[in-house]
């Protein structure tokens, strides 16, 4: 265990979180300003139903698979992905020890073997989704440098997570250190990338259902 | 830079709301729109991917209005959108989006997508970048009161062939009466049948109706073109003559766009609530159905299938009306796989129909719509917007398919309760 890796391990767990949790908030705020200030006019025409209410459903009825068949591939590979980065990001015992130390607030965690495999199931739909992105015509044709970026912003705590577990390619601290800068350079770098979907999925289903609710149609 | 594109480019900033801002920012470029959409499933070229017509929009917004966008611009990292770019793009807003609505109904983040491509149309039309035939279309509406070139002396010509033919009354600019109906220059010129068809169901329902001399057109190219000032004339014209008029109802025509206009964003346009209701035909007809005042003594036997209009149906919210009349009128409705608001279009609304360049892309288009009748094994196809009717019965031509169109009114018409009937 070499003094560099140690002291590298000491700064991404003090100040590097620090800045990185600052710079995270900042860019959030600044990119919810930039983009919902710009406003929305209300509709003038009677609406057939209160279309407030359909943006909340549509908020929901987004998450299932839509008709078209074509899309499976992205549907089951995106699904596995986001639930395996929420449950080991949740429910991983470190993760809620470390919440716990940090903020006092703990849940139950999962056993660690399960945990453990749905890591592993994670990186291979990552990996799914990437072959995706090169080879389905559509998806290669709307890529740009910068979905190649969020994919390894993405993989790389998966990644570095799951090697440092199991104490494998680099010497533990040094995984563990790496695993956090990932951490922090995702945070980082989240608000400015695609990556804000985690927040504006939000808004944008109930726009989009507040739209089609207003004629009255369940979006 | 042209003071056209200058133009244009306003127009882009002024389209942008929280609405679009976020939309652009939430793509995760899955393609999966590009599935929903029929120009990319007939094609399959994934320039047609819906989020991709957006591309120059996005790019202004991200250059303009982003952080990151504007230190990228700064550094000369990303390129302004050029009247070029535009050009190349007009064939893309245009000539290959019907408005249709249904990739805004599966991308998984929720990005209305037609909503943007309608508010880019904007920016595109002052800069010069809109198809000339939908250019002419807008001017004729303006001159001549109609898309088409149709002129009050035609309409007063089919109007007395249609009397004669039905002997009733077609009442014109009486004031007072509850309903001022309007027609598409669509059916003026192609489906005259239909204001016949209309004479008979509202003398047998008992509805006090009329049309209007100076506001007889519904079809807003205004709007599809996307100059709000020429949508808001074209508005304005029918809410000048419903007031002058005092109805209390102003009835879209077997028109999917002129409906959507009329009813959802006329308002909008005009600055104002209108002091009328605005109802497509088969909601009013739905409706007389339900108090009794619709009734058939016949129904149509042989197989028959919906198709849905886009903007009546996913955009405009009116779905159970046409099943409720149709289940009324016919024994052997079959619903094609993907209905309702699912539907997929003839591949001619949003104006494109009306340019002639994109009449290739059209026809190819169909071929969709032609899959889903085909699977049904119905000859007969109602639908309710005189746009996709014309549109369908081309592209039947020119396919030799063999599958009859039909009019929903004019069908329900044919089968009315009579007199006789009614007493006997
Ligand atoms: S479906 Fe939605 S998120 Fe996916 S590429 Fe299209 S607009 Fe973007
Ligand atoms: S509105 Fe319809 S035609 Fe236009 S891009 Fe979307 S799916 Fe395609």
């Amino acid at each position: 265990m070499s003094a560099a890796s140690i002291a590298f391990l000491a700064w991404v767990r003090g100040p590097g979180f620090h800045i990185a949790l600052g710079l995270f908030c900042l860019g959030l705020v600044w990119r919810l300003i930039e983009i919902y200030a710009l406003g929305r006019d209300r509709p003038l025409a009677p609406l057939r139903r209160r279309s407030g209410a359909s943006g909340w459903w549509t908020i929901l009825r987004r998450s299932r698979p839509s008709a078209e068949h074509e899309s499976m591939v992205s549907y089951l590979a995106g699904y596995t992905f986001h639930i395996g980065l929420i449950v080991t990001f949740f429910f991983f015992t470190p993760h809620i020890e470390l919440l716990r130390r940090a903020v006092g607030l703990s849940w139950p965690s999962l056993p660690t073997a399960l945990v453990d495999g749905l890591a592993v199931v994670t990186l291979l739909a990552l990996g799914v989704m990437l072959a995706s992105r090169l080879l389905d015509p559509v998806k290669r044709f709307l890529s740009v440098a910068e979905d190649y970026v969020a994919w390894g912003l993405t993989l790389a705590p998966v990644l570095t997570g799951y090697l440092c577990f199991h104490h494998l390619l680099l010497p533990y601290t040094t995984m563990l250190a790496l695993h956090l800068a990932s951490v922090e350079v995702l945070m980082v770098l989240m608000p400015f990338t695609k990556l804000i979907h985690f927040v504006t999925l939000f808004p944008s289903r109930w726009m989009n259902g507040e739209h089609f609710g207003r004629t009255g149609v369940a979006a | 830079m042209s003071a056209s594109l200058e133009r244009g480019l306003d127009r882009f900033r002024e389209s942008l709301d929280a609405d679009t801002a976020g939309f652009f920012a939430t793509c995760v470029r899955c393609g999966m729109c590009a599935e929903a959409c029929l120009f990319y499933t007939e094609t399959e070229e994934p320039r047609y991917t819906p989020i991709h017509k957006l591309q120059p929009l996005k790019r202004l917004w991200w250059r303009e209005y982003t952080l990151v966008g504007r230190i990228a611009a700064a550094l000369g990292l990303s390129k302004p959108v050029t009247g070029g770019e535009l050009a190349d793009w007009s064939e893309l807003v245009y000539d290959s989006c019907t408005l249709c609505g249904r990739c805004s109904l599966v991308c998984p983040v929720g990005n209305d997508i037609t909503y943007m491509i309608r508010r880019m149309r904007d920016g595109m039309a002052a800069a010069g970048y809109a198809p000339p035939g939908l250019v002419g279309a807008t001017r004729r509406a303006i001159e001549l009161g109609s898309p088409m070139g149709v002129q009050l002396a035609t309409l007063q010509a089919q109007i007395r062939h249609q009397e004669e033919a039905t002997g009733l009354p077609i009442p014109m600019d009486r004031e007072g009466a509850d309903y001022l109906v309007l027609l598409s220059s669509m059916e003026i010129v192609n489906t005259p049948e239909m204001l016949g068809a209309l004479a008979r169901i509202f003398d047998r329902a008992g509805v006090s109706w009329t049309l209007a001399s100076d506001a007889f057109e519904a079809t807003n190219s205004g709007i599809q073109i996307g100059v709000a000032e020429l949508a808001r004339e074209i508005v304005m014209r029918t809410v000048t003559a419903a007031e002058r008029l005092g109805v209390k109802g102003v009835v879209s025509p077997e028109c999917g766009h002129a409906y959507m206009a009329l009813r959802w964003e006329g308002p909008d346009l005009i600055g104002r609530p209108y002091r009328f209701e605005v109802l497509h035909i088969l909601e009013l007809l739905d409706r007389l159905r339900g108090e009794g005042r619709l009734k058939v003594d016949s129904t149509f036997n042989l197989p028959i299938t919906f198709h849905d209009p886009c903007q009546v149906v996913r955009r405009g919210g009116v779905t159970e009306a046409p099943r409720n009349l149709l289940k009324m009128v016919a024994t052997d409705v079959r619903e094609m796989e993907e209905h309702g608001v699912y539907n997929w279009c003839c591949g001619g609304g949003g104006g494109v129909s009306a340019i002639g360049r994109a009449e290739e892309l059209r026809l190819k288009a169909f071929g969709k719509k032609r899959g889903q009748i085909e699977a049904t094994g119905a000859k007969t196809v109602a639908t309710a917007c005189a746009n996709c009717r014309v549109v369908m019965e081309e592209a039947i031509d020119h396919y030799q398919i063999g599958v009859e169109l039909v009019g929903l009114t004019e069908l329900i018409a044919d089968h009315l309760e009579t007199e006789e009937s009614h007493h006997g």
